[in-house]
């Protein structure tokens, strides 16, 4: 069981770093879709794939909404705002994949130095936890389009998953209901404004928008 | 004893033309045509070395030694690299850095041979040369490190003897990393696609191609060859790590190293006649993440 789950761990390393290292928007969008189903099944997983209504309700609906759901929609705001890819990051990609293994190094001797109070399942868990939240503030702050700092938001939240899941026996499920629903409640609402923001502006880059306050 | 360590290197001199045969019979399946014959490589090496070379007047000593350079560095690599579980002439401690830097060296000479030509194309290969390989050479050498973190030697003939199948059931996730890893860093070495395109004649797009134009005659054919060696010893550090057979039976071992040669080769077809070759502001991207999957891996030995 570790060992698979040590492998989920490094898929999702190598996920975020893709993220930071790829343009095109459909492709990204995927990936995360990808990353949240596979980390719906972790809970799972962990149960040694024991069936327990609770766990199989909670999975199903974070399987739907992040596998299914999220993309729909940040598909549908893609093709409306006809962006294809990201174009002119403010960090590069090869260099946004080096400081996201810098990142990682960090986070590996960062855990290091935490000594949890429970015990977790995988070594790997909280540092992949970190580096996820890591990578997802990256993608935020150095991104042009609205829609690429989404995904970004979203990378984070499954950061903070990975972290709770590690504690899934002390956290209970009805919290982590509401974060997702605080997710779910986000991501609609930034696909509305940011087909406004296009509508009015005729493009989603945020950093020109800061021209307004002037 | 001795003969297997002879037969260790004797094998690499022997087969290694064969594998572009073999890259280039499988490019020609997926295009619907016949192709050309297998032994095609060992024909134009021949015909090359029949015939005189011609030196510009413009070239210095450089450009005569280069190639002579080039052959003893893989010559030397031969003696060090195991292949399929037999022994190898030459072994010291250490001998994996010997074995990143003798390509090192090989590839100096290559670029000081391209710009003493003083051809612009030429000038022009040399410079993206000496990018990529900076980038991947990482790739190479923190994953050999890792490889030699987790057996605890550094020496390739003990590394190789030690990793097993027991290995891989213990520390899956790091192997298949360092497994992809290299096979880019192959890809690469070897001016294969995505990196470059060994059949274009387009100054403006090769590598490896465009830094040999002036060569001609036996120099040509001792650069091909010490490139199908290169090819052959980097494909020999691939198949140790991914099919670590160490049997009592030695042609056991032989054999299922060769047939997994014959695998990268194929491969390597298909992925030229699949892929396109990657624009050149892409490739270092490429490279990075080639680098990124070995410096993750020896994270996860390290822990």
């Amino acid at each position: 069981m570790n060992n698979t789950l040590d492998t989920i761990m490094i898929f999702l390393v190598l996920t975020n770093l893709a993220l930071l290292g790829l343009s095109r928007l459909g492709t990204c969008i995927r990936i995360v879709a990808v990353q949240g189903v596979v980390l719906g099944l972790v809970p799972l997983l962990m149960n040694n794939w024991h069936f327990e209504i609770r766990l199989a309700a909670f999975s199903a609906v974070l399987i739907v909404l992040k596998g299914i759901v999220f993309p729909r929609l940040l598909t549908k705001a893609m093709r409306d705002i006809k962006t294809l890819r990201e174009i002119e990051p403010f960090i590069g990609y090869s260099s946004s994949i080096a400081l996201g293994t810098a990142l990682l190094i960090i986070c590996m001797w960062l855990s290091s130095h935490l000594p949890l109070p429970v015990e977790t399942i995988s070594e790997l868990t909280v540092p992949v936890a970190f580096f996820t939240i890591m990578s997802g503030l990256l993608l935020i702050i150095s991104r042009k389009k609205a829609i690429t700092q989404v995904l970004g938001y979203l990378v984070m939240e499954n950061g903070i998953y990975t972290f709770g899941v590690t504690l899934v026996e002390h956290q209970p499920v009805l919290v982590e209901l509401g974060i997702l629903l605080d997710v779910f409640v986000a991501v609609f609402v930034m696909g509305i404004t940011m087909f406004h923001i296009n509508r009015e502006f005729d493009h989603i880059d945020t950093d020109q928008l800061s021209n307004l306050k002037v | 004893m001795i003969f297997l360590k002879i037969l260790n290197t004797v094998l690499a001199l022997i087969t290694a033309p064969l594998l572009l045969g073999i890259i280039n019979r499988t490019k020609a399946f997926f295009a619907g045509r016949n192709g050309q014959p297998l032994l095609q490589p060992y024909y134009d090496i021949w015909k090359l070395l029949n015939k005189g070379s011609v030196y510009s007047i413009a070239t210095s000593r450089i450009f005569r030694i280069g190639p002579v350079v080039g052959f003893s560095v893989v010559l030397i690599a031969a003696a060090i690299v195991p292949f399929g579980g037999l022994p190898v002439l030459l072994d010291f401690q250490g001998d994996l850095i010997l074995f990143a830097y003798l390509f090192g060296l090989s590839r100096f000479f290559t670029v000081l041979m391209a710009m003493d030509t003083a051809s612009s194309f030429e000038g022009m290969g040399a410079s993206r040369e000496v990018t990529f390989s900076a980038l991947t050479e990482p790739a190479l050498l923190i994953g050999l490190a890792a490889i030699a973190k987790y057996t605890g030697y550094v020496s390739l003939a003990q590394i190789f003897s030690s990793i097993n199948f027991d290995a891989w059931l213990n520390a899956a996730p790091a192997f298949i990393l360092i497994g992809f890893a290299f096979l880019i860093v192959f890809l690469s070495e070897n001016s294969r696609i995505p990196v470059d395109d060994p059949n274009t004649h387009l100054e403006l797009t090769m590598i490896h191609e465009v830094m040999i134009l002036d060569h001609s005659g036996p120099d040509l054919a001792i650069i091909l060859y010490s490139a199908a060696m290169k090819m052959w010893l980097l494909g020999a550090i691939l198949t140790g790590i991914v099919i670590p057979v160490h049997s009592d039976n030695v042609f056991l071992n032989v054999s299922a190293a060769l047939l997994f040669m014959l695998l990268l080769a194929v491969l390597t077809g298909i992925i030229e006649s699949s892929m396109a070759r990657l624009r050149l502001l892409h490739v270092p991207q490429l490279l990075i993440g080639a680098a990124t999957l070995s410096v993750l891996a020896l994270i996860l030995i390290l822990r």
